[in-house]
């Protein structure tokens, strides 16, 4: 047995034989023509043809990996559009008197070569979509038919690299997985085996060619492939797979469902993300909406003071993408617990209670008016929740409001355009707020409960300590007694109230909190397929 | 002949998507559309790879020349695409 790691994209395992995928090496013909006139139809054939493949890959993309990732082949699309190109290829043919395949091979070239040459990272990696597509013209000219490369039979495919259309082009029903020597994790090829649910390897360096047609587990778990494996592995691993799949196939058949119980409750069951990058998680296990944005990731991924531009990108991206649902972002919450150079924060005896969030905000007001000013203009953008963290008197959402709306009037002012349907909530996470959730709820349109805070706040019990395993008691009556006390102050004022902590997500909980009367869960987004499932198996008439 | 000025805010500038629908946009109008950088390089913007080509970032302000019959609107509705996309 031989053991090759690489860099994993997706957790998942993959069984079966390995199939070694190879592009042809092509000759192209370098002797001279006579008369230009068929080539330059030939050219113009292959690029029309190539034209509607794209197009089709569009579309697959679309529905397997998503508009974002699919928006490649637009690109690809609209380049064979291009005059300058296209003049360049023809001169070739005309002028030098060559071939339309070394025409198309030496115009694209020369483009790829004028991308890798810029110093922009973002406009060098362009040079492989220009490649990707002038591959596919002279691939189309020379009646090479890549389909046949990838066999018949199922299989776990090899590669030096795949290119993204190479990648849409392959029928996934014979897909069992995909290890290339190359790629990033950012690469457009990663990006779609993620979205495709494929298990994946990349920079997989001791690919081999003798590799070819032998049994391999490729397990996205532990970042690895097994050739040859052992009879003992291939049964663990094997059992391993089949419960991944009965899961996924179970789950699977929620999507598109409501979050509704037997006798007929329905409630919402959103996401919690970190940023951008979660965007594809959010659509591919079908949460109805994004409970909780946690906005540190762009004061911690950030070495200075994050702009409100860079902020409302980030914010705009999310919103735009995910539209019509609801998102709703937490402000700042960050504290001398997380150390942000930056921020000068000093350090604290007890940062748990110390310093941070909400109360950060109040005294550092340019700070709180860039976030408050990039989310009023992305909410323009989507559908908006804005929820501000660690309250405890009614004083300070007054004064977050306040801020908040003296920055409308300043982007009213300068002509920016912001939504006049923007949900204001506040994270319920002490004890301060749960007893004065009435007061609180006069003011917001939803409460989110933050049951990690507000159980150690409530229980005075610091979680990361393992000597207080044997007191700790996450489902302790007096969080369960705080968690009803704000759903029932919430309700007497036309508050919806959600939680978004862990709890959230412990199954066997859920029948407690629909019974308590919570109109929204917020959890991880991998578990909101296993929390509609729970729902819809609970009749509360019973 | 219409003029005006634009800084991009898009985090990676100028890239495949916007690019491929400012083209677009931009091949909506008869006028002739021409998009220059602070550098001095320009590029006519009914072209593709070569507004690319420019490698237009975030932060860059560039000038957009609109020349034509239908200037006034063109530039108008440029503007607009640039300030919702880019």
């Amino acid at each position: 047995m031989q053991v090759a790691t690489g860099i994993s994209i997706l957790n998942g395992i993959g069984i079966g034989k390995i199939r070694i995928y190879k592009t042809p090496e092509y000759k192209i013909n370098e002797s001279l023509v006579e008369d230009a006139i068929p080539e330059l139809t030939r050219f113009e054939n292959a690029r029309l043809k190539v034209q509607a493949q794209q197009q089709v890959l569009y579309e697959k993309a679309v529905v397997e990996a998503g508009e974002d990732s699919a928006a490649i082949f637009q690109f690809h699309a609209d380049m064979l559009d291009d005059d300058d190109l296209l003049d360049a290829v023809k001169t070739i043919i005309v002028d030098q008197k060559h071939t339309a395949d070394y025409a198309a091979k030496h115009g694209f070239d020369n483009v790829a070569t004028m991308f890798s040459e810029m110093d922009d990272p973002y406009f060098q990696a362009r040079s492989a979509d220009v490649i990707d597509v002038g591959n596919a013209v002279v691939e189309a000219l020379l009646g090479i038919d890549t389909s046949s490369l990838q066999g018949t039979e199922p299989s776990i495919l090899v590669a030096e690299d795949l290119a993204p259309s190479e990648t849409v082009k392959l029928d996934k029903s014979l897909m069992l997985g995909m290890i290339t020597r190359e790629g990033s994790s950012n690469s457009h090829t990663a990006i779609l085996a993620r979205s495709m649910n494929l298990p994946a390897l990349i920079q997989c360096k001791d690919i081999a060619d003798d590799w070819d047609g032998k049994m391999a587990i490729l397990d996205g778990y532990n970042s690895c492939v097994y050739i040859d494996p052992t009879p003992d592995l291939l049964e663990s691993l094997t059992a391993k797979r089949n419960e991944d799949l009965k899961k996924e196939a179970l789950l699977q058949e929620l999507k598109g469902k409501t979050n509704t119980t037997i006798d007929g409750k329905t409630i919402h069951v959103y996401a919690n993300i970190g940023g951008p990058a979660d965007i594809g998680s959010v659509q591919q296990n079908d949460a109805e909406g994004v409970g909780l944005f946690r906005s540190e990731f762009v004061y911690l991924n950030s070495k200075e003071d994050p702009s409100e531009e860079q902020q409302f990108q980030a914010y705009k991206r999310v919103l735009e993408t995910l539209a019509p649902k609801l998102i709703i972002i937490r402000t700042c919450d960050i504290g001398a617990d997380k150390t942000i150079d930056y921020m000068n924060l000093d350090k604290e005896e007890n940062p748990a209670l110390g310093f941070r969030a909400v109360r950060i905000c109040l005294t550092r007001k340019d700070f709180f008016k860039r976030q408050l000013r990039a989310l009023l203009r992305a909410s323009a953008y989507g559908n908006l929740g804005i929820m501000f963290p660690m309250i405890i008197s009614k004083w300070e959402v007054r004064e977050c409001k306040e801020i908040l709306a003296e920055c409308r009037r300043e982007l009213e002012n300068e002509g920016v355009k912001v939504s006049d349907n923007i949900q204001i909530g506040i994270m319920v996470e002490t004890p301060a707020a749960v007893l004065c959730a009435d007061e609180l709820a006069e003011e917001v349109d939803f409460f989110s409960l933050g049951t990690n805070d507000l159980t150690q706040y409530t229980c005075a019990i610091d979680r990361q300590n393992a000597k207080l395993e044997r007191f700790a008691d996450t489902h302790h009556p007096a969080v369960l007694k705080a968690i009803q006390m704000t759903i029932d102050a919430g309700h007497r004022h036309n508050t919806w109230v959600g939680i978004c902590g862990e709890l959230g997500a412990d199954l066997s909980l859920t029948e407690t909190f629909l019974r308590m009367g919570v109109d929204e869960l917020s959890v991880n987004a991998k578990s909101v397929l296993p929390l509609r499932k729970q729902i819809r198996s609970i009749d509360l008439s019973k | 002949m219409k003029e005006f000025k634009f800084t991009v805010t898009d985090p990676v500038g100028i890239h495949a998507r916007p690019a491929g629908l400012l083209v677009k946009e931009v091949k909506a109008h008869a006028s002739a559309i021409t998009i220059a950088t602070e550098a001095g390089k320009s590029a006519d913007a009914k072209k593709l790879l070569a507004l690319m080509g420019l490698g237009i970032k975030q932060g860059d302000t560039v000038t957009v020349t609109v020349d034509g019959a239908d200037e006034e609107e063109a530039a108008a509705a440029i503007e607009k695409f640039m300030k919702d996309n880019l």
